[in-house]
């Protein structure tokens, strides 16, 4: 990692996450991750934004305790971390709902993986439902909503079990364009209410400055930081207000600039 | 299943039980189930008897002809399934019975009818086989990409063509899962209809074998049967890995 | 599956279907296609007739005996077999080529065999249906099992849950619909294990009546015993398909 990114990644904010010198070589010998260095800042929102193949999905994995990395360590709060945890909720790319069990069932289901009484993952589930703006689809099944639908479905049940860190692997990948801008900017005023800690993986340079206040570069296969870049953007204009700022495009320039390097 | 830390191929599990067979059909004392290399030495014995090869030629003869009316009458039948709604609602009913039927008890029909005998044991391929391969090709026809033969129509292909052309090749994937199946049901249905028969082909040995108790050769022919009709199925299915790979641009 | 788009249609179209097949079964009759085949009306009256006067009855009490117990057998052994072999390797390793053979396989040929060991009564019908039934409920709720959305799992193990609640609450969920259309198909071979071993071996139950229907020339009458076994089949698989939505409710609504 050069000097200048590691620079900007000691903030004031406390670390949440670090990742120590991963690198993951898969069974088949693929080698996804070599030598990742990383801090995540506690209370903001860290996208990896790359070429696709290059290890997002991998890396995030890592750090939810999903896959076990060939080398290196991540510590969450200074404790290693050898497996998922209740600090951390998933929200995956296919959303990962259970086609058979209805809205409330599917938001409730983390609560009623630990045991939660009935009742009160109820209550609890509602709240977020409506939270993720699905109020009066708690009898609905997966397949009768739109994908954009089904990914706050996802949104909500990973809120529930009110995780401090937050994981999305490209939350809004297979979500139609309008549906996605809505969805990010409902997301980022859930958000700032709810105090999280967010990891987000998306390969949109776009979705990135706008969701973020720091974005991890990282290079094609074997996955690397390349540069950590933090946008300073003034979130409290409006969202078409943000994506004419200068500050905004700016930064999807730069990025551009080092993305185009690896066609 | 691992050793020394790498896979074994799961094919090797035949080795572990042909194995197991060999010791229970040695030490087991049952009369039924003799060791496996008494029945490998019985089959070696049987092959070039003439009752055998008799006995092969006219299941084969019935099998090959009842699988071929089943495709030349089943890919017609579920092509027009396929794209016409009105046959597809006045046939499918009984199509859809006919597949899960206990059709065992139809058997007797034809012995009444054709007589006891080859017709019969060619009847009863048939139709074990034939409804498969009509709903797989009606299935393959209602997947038919629908920009396909607009696209032909547009060139100004004609409507024979389109149809043949482009419906046939487009469903070709289906078609051939749906001929497999009927082959593997075509082989229940020939020896199906030869037990029931009883005086003809493999059927006509199989009663006498377990008549006389010559269990040697009764799992010889069994274990024949069996590797003939996975084999069948294999091969089909190999062809339609390679069909599948033209037709995933569909 | 192929049952499904059966439901769906319209009683008026299903009407006109049964009307045409039975229609045309009638011409036949008439022509007649051949002296031992009856008109559809004749076997009508036979069927109605038999229904009253309890042949059917005594026929069906020998048959359905053997199919619900070769049933049930098949369906705990099956499904057993088949959740075992989807969440074990070494099970998997060691069963799963042997079932695809026999499911491959004309197992009925085994049934001259089951006859020399267990005679001509209850035990001979059981294993037929069992060697029909279970390769077919195994190799589903195998493929069931197996083939899990691989997120699905992450998903719960994301949430910290157990191996049991991944099986209990994931797996087996997802399964359901797989491990339904097996246990379907495995009736539907259970009756022709049924039938094959009443016609083969054991002269009793609707096998029996129709071989003796055979062998006394009163063909109106085998027709309807063969009529009233399909329709059998046909009416416990299509009330089997409706009640699909007991383990998948997300079906009920559709
Ligand atoms: N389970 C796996 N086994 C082997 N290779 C894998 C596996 N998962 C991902 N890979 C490979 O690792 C690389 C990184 O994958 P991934 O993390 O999914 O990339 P991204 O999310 O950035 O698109 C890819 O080349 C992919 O093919
Ligand atoms: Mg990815």
């Amino acid at each position: 990692m050069n000097q200048v990114a590691k620079n900007m990644t000691e903030t004031k904010q406390d670390t949440i996450v670090e990742v120590d010198g991963i690198a993951m070589r898969y069974e088949g010998g693929v080698q996804a991750l070599k030598g990742v260095d990383l801090k995540i800042p506690s209370g903001e929102l860290t996208s990896f934004l790359g070429p696709s193949g290059c290890g997002k999905t991998t890396l995030l994995k890592i750090i939810a305790g999903l896959l076990t990395p060939t080398e290196g360590e991540v510590r969450i709060r200074g404790k290693k971390v050898t497996g998922p945890g209740p600090d951390r909720a998933f929200v995956f790319q296919d959303f990962a709902l259970m086609p058979w069990a209805t809205v409330q069932r599917n938001v409730e289901f983390g609560l009623e993986l630990r045991g939660m009484p009935k009742d009160q993952r109820g209550e609890k589930a509602v709240k977020y439902i409506a939270e993720v703006g699905l109020a009066g689809f708690e009898k609905s099944y997966p397949h009768e909503l739109s994908g954009g639908m089904r990914q706050r479905v996802g949104l909500a049940r990973a809120l529930a079990v009110d995780a401090d860190i937050l994981m999305m692997d490209e939350p809004f990948a297979s979500v139609d364009e309008q549906t996605r801008r809505k969805f990010q900017e409902d997301m980022l005023d859930l958000l700032s209410k709810e105090k999280k800690t967010v990891i987000f993986v998306t390969h949109s340079i776009e979705e990135a400055v706008y969701v973020s206040d720091q974005v991890v570069l990282l290079s094609p296969r074997p996955g690397q930081v390349q540069r950590i870049i933090r946008t300073e953007i003034d979130r409290s204009k409006s969202p078409d207000e943000i994506r004419r700022d200068k500050n905004y495009l700016d930064y999807v320039d730069d990025i551009w600039a080092v993305l185009r390097t690896y066609l | 299943m691992k050793l020394n830390g790498k896979q074994i191929p799961i094919v090797y599990s035949l080795f572990l039980w042909a194995a197991i067979w060999e010791l229970v059909g040695r030490y087991g004392g049952l009369a039924i189930l003799p060791p496996l290399s008494a029945v490998f030495e019985a089959g070696v014995e049987m092959v070039p008897t003439d009752k055998f090869k008799s006995a092969m030629v006219v299941t084969l003869d019935a099998y090959f002809r009842g699988l071929a009316m089943a495709v030349a009458i089943g890919i017609p039948m579920g092509f027009l399934m396929g794209v016409s709604k009105t046959i597809d609602r006045l046939i499918g009913t009984w199509v859809n019975i006919f597949v899960s039927a206990p059709l065992t008890a139809v058997v007797p029909i034809f012995m009444v009818i054709l007589g006891i005998g080859q017709a019969t044991v060619i009847a009863s391929v048939f139709l074990f086989a034939i409804w498969a391969i009509v709903l797989d090709t009606r299935a393959g026809v209602k997947h038919v990409n629908p920009s396909l033969p607009e696209m032909a129509h547009s060139f100004g292909a004609s409507r024979w063509l389109i149809f043949y052309r482009i419906y046939l090749l487009a469903a070709l994937p289906e078609v051939l899962a749906g001929i497999r199946l009927g082959l593997i049901r075509a082989v229940k249905g020939v020896v199906i209809g030869q037990l029931l028969v009883a005086i003809t082909g493999i059927g006509e040995l199989f009663e006498l074998y377990s008549r006389n108790f010559l269990f040697d050769e009764f799992w010889a022919l069994l274990l024949m049967v069996f590797a003939f009709a996975f084999a069948t199925a294999e091969a089909v299915g190999l062809v339609e890995k390679r069909i599948e790979y033209y037709a995933r641009t569909r | 599956m192929a049952l499904r788009t059966l439901g769906r249609q319209t009683w008026l179209w299903k009407l006109m279907s049964f009307a045409l097949f039975f229609g045309a079964w009638e011409i036949a009759g008439r022509i007649p296609i051949s002296l031992s085949f009856p008109t559809f009306i004749e076997t009508f009256i036979a069927f109605v007739r038999m229904t009253f006067n309890g042949e059917f009855a005594t026929a069906y009490l020998q048959t359905i005996q053997p199919l619900i117990i070769g049933v049930a057998i098949s369906s705990v052994a099956g499904v057993g077999f088949g959740v075992l072999m989807g969440l074990w390797r070494t099970m998997e390793w060691f069963l799963v080529v042997i079932f695809i053979i026999l499911y491959a396989s004309p197992v009925a040929a085994i049934i001259p065999l089951v006859t020399y060991m267990y005679g001509i009564g209850l035990t001979s019908k059981v294993i037929a249906v069992v060697i029909m039934a279970l390769p077919l409920i195994v190799l589903n709720c195998y493929k069931g099992v197996r083939h899990t959305h691989p997120s699905l799992i992450e998903m719960v193990r994301s949430f910290q849950g157990s191996r049991w609640q991944e099986i209990r609450l994931i797996i087996l969920p997802n399964a359901s619909s797989l491990i339904f259309a097996g246990l379907r198909l495995g009736i539907g071979a259970g009756f022709i294990g049924v039938v094959l071993a009443e016609l083969l071996i054991t002269p009793t139950g609707i096998g029996d009546l129709i071989t003796y229907h055979r062998s006394v020339a009163d063909y109106p009458e085998m027709f309807a015993d063969i009529t009233s076994i399909i329709a059998l089949s046909a009416v416990s698989l299509t009330v089997l398909l409706k009640m699909e939505f007991l383990v998948r409710p997300e079906t009920r609504k559709r």
